[in-house]
């Protein structure tokens, strides 16, 4: 296909907020002469397409290519090879610079290195205050934004009071100001307590369903892809496994070669088939693992 | 005694506005060779009380006595004793510096005024401790994955030959395999060792899976102190603090609230597998 049709084939398909076709990331180490010594191919011939509105979560080892990917989808990194359209806006083209970064935001792992002004609200106002939007819009839309993340009663406060979920909130609060259709999280949880995770993860998924956000959440915590619509996991720049979360979990021994893991409740599960037990790795949450146990306990 | 607390507080910025109480009335007691699991939200003073630990901090009010030495004693050397208590931060690849594996983990011993033998020798044994291999040596640190840079991290802390081992958050950001190498080496180091090895984690999985005994914080003071099972049986009083069970934990206990024979002591999955796999094959 040639670029022309492609790009009027993804434009047919508005749906489509990503839209990822030979994608290639290469970059290499010099030596002290300038010569090339090592190639490094981060992308790998990678294609992806994501639909508005879902929910996708992406998994993969250290060093799989996530975080590239990641940057590219917010025009932070270029491809070296193939085409990324979002919302049919090709990344390469410096003239979409500012649309792709309004429609596409980003939120990384360490809450203390994204918040910049020193009251909650002023840090909110950042980006819709660089799209030029004016000032009593710029009010509604920093309120609406820190309700959509519940942080309302923290407006008037200084960030370096807030715990890392609470900072990390403030930072998709942001995002959320400059009215995106999606937001991209690279490991937004990592560096958080277990509540910290938990009011980060309801939050994006309020926002997924209430607002229609596209999220693209990127993890190392197995449980927080149960709840997503699909699930993509990458490995050495290539889309390796690609499907529902019941899809991708049931199949533990692929993944575990993969260097991941299932979440706990699947895990349950392996090591009781193995024990000889009938019981389906399709389980995902407590819930269905208790009943499912329950089950097998009335079976005599 | 590896670690002795007395009525210790801290205070950050006393006497003015700013003041901030981060440790309240602390009494811990560590035993040598213990392998002890620390928890809490954040800023329940975890990151205070373990830089009490090797005197990079003291207590304003309080005594503490670490490895026999009390670290209030102007004659006590806080040299020595931050070489036999090995601190390892959150994110300690950020600290690399050197040109080569090797030499970065070096530093520390060659600081420590040891011949060139010596220290050579402890660099071979604390690398291979953390399984990188000698063909790695010359390498820069830079080159190496996330969870590679962390093990040489570490390494240059066990080239000091701590008698005690703090980590903060070792594998946080790591993948599934990274988080399981690195604690399987931390295991290993307690098991052959011995050493005391202080573990502070937000994942309360890898704390069940590994520790003898577990301190929880909460405002800067001790919450529970006690075994993993008798820890977490407190299930709502952690989650109010912003803490939780392990999963395996929960499905145990709404197995027991349907009327279900299951055990109470179960911390990990394989556990939980093989107490339920022997309970339904019972029952048929």
């Amino acid at each position: 296909m040639s670029y022309e049709a492609f790009i009027t084939k993804a434009g047919e398909h508005m749906e489509h907020i990503v839209t990822g076709k030979g994608l290639v990331y290469e970059y290499f180490t010099q030596n002290e002469k300038g010569e090339i010594e090592n190639r490094f191919r981060a992308l790998d011939d990678l294609n992806i397409e994501i639909e508005k509105g879902q929910f996708v979560v992406i998994l993969g080892h250290n060093g799989s290519g996530k975080s590239t990917l990641a940057k590219h989808m917010n025009a932070i990194l270029h491809p070296t090879g193939g085409t990324l359209l979002i919302k049919g806006m090709d990344t390469k083209d410096e003239r979409n610079l500012w649309h792709i970064r309004q429609n596409a935001g980003m939120v990384f792992q360490n809450p203390d290195n994204q918040i910049i002004a020193a009251i909650v609200e002023e840090d909110v106002a950042f980006g819709p205050e660089n799209l030029g939007v004016k000032p009593e819009k710029i009010r509604k839309r920093v309120n609406e934004a820190l309700a959509a993340v519940q942080m309302t009663e923290y407006m008037t406060h200084s960030p370096n009071l807030l715990s890392g979920g609470q900072k990390q909130r403030i930072a998709i609060a942001g995002v959320m100001a400059m009215r995106p259709e999606c937001i991209i999280l690279d490991e937004p949880t990592a560096m958080l307590d277990p509540v910290g995770r938990k009011e980060v993860m309801e939050t994006i998924h309020r926002l997924n369903k209430e607002e229609n956000i596209t999220i693209i959440h990127i993890t190392h915590y197995m449980e927080e892809a149960i709840h997503a619509d699909r699930v993509v996991v990458m490995d050495h720049g290539k889309i390796v496994m690609d499907g529902t979360p019941r899809e991708i979990f049931s199949q533990v021994e692929t993944l575990k070669n993969l260097g991941l893991d299932v979440p706990q409740v699947t895990e349950l599960a392996y090591y009781m088939q193995k024990q000889g037990i009938d019981i389906s790795t399709e389980i995902l949450t407590i819930e269905e693992m208790v009943d499912a146990i329950w089950q097998l306990s009335l079976k005599k | 005694m590896a670690i002795k607390f007395k009525e210790v507080s801290h205070v950050y910025s006393q006497g003015t506005p700013f003041e901030k109480t981060a440790l309240k009335n602390i009494n811990i007691h560590i035993e040598k060779g213990q392998f002890v699991g620390l928890i809490g939200h954040t800023g329940s003073g975890k990151s205070t009380l373990i830089q009490h630990f090797n005197g990079l901090l003291k207590p304003t009010s309080g005594e503490i006595t670490i490895l026999g030495r009390n670290i209030n004693d102007p004659n006590t050397s806080l040299r020595e004793i931050r070489q036999k208590v090995g601190l390892v931060f959150q994110y300690p690849e950020h600290q690399l510096f050197e040109m080569t594996i090797f030499k970065d983990v070096a530093f520390g011993p060659e600081n420590m005024g040891l011949s060139k033998d010596e220290v050579e020798h402890r660099v071979r044994e604390a690398l291979s401790m953390v399984g990188i291999k000698e063909e790695m040596y010359g390498k820069s640190p830079f080159e190496l994955s996330g969870g590679q840079k962390r093990r040489v991290a570490i390494a240059g802390v066990l080239a000091m030959k701590p008698e005690v081992l703090v980590l903060d958050e070792p594998t946080a950001g790591l993948d599934p395999k990274g988080r399981d190498e690195i604690l399987g080496q931390i295991q290993m180091l307690h098991e052959s060792l011995g050493i005391t090895v202080i573990l502070v984690s937000h994942s309360m999985e890898d704390i069940a899976k590994l520790v003898d005994r577990i301190i929880v914080m909460h405002r800067g003071s001790v919450a529970l102190d006690g075994t993993p099972v008798s820890v977490f049986e407190h299930v709502e009083q952690l989650e109010r603090m912003g803490l939780a069970a392990p999963q395996i934990m929960y499905i145990m206990k709404a197995l027991r609230d349907k009327g279900l024979d299951v055990p109470t002591d179960i911390l990990t999955v394989e556990e939980g597998a093989k107490a339920l796999a022997a309970l339904l094959k019972k029952q048929k």
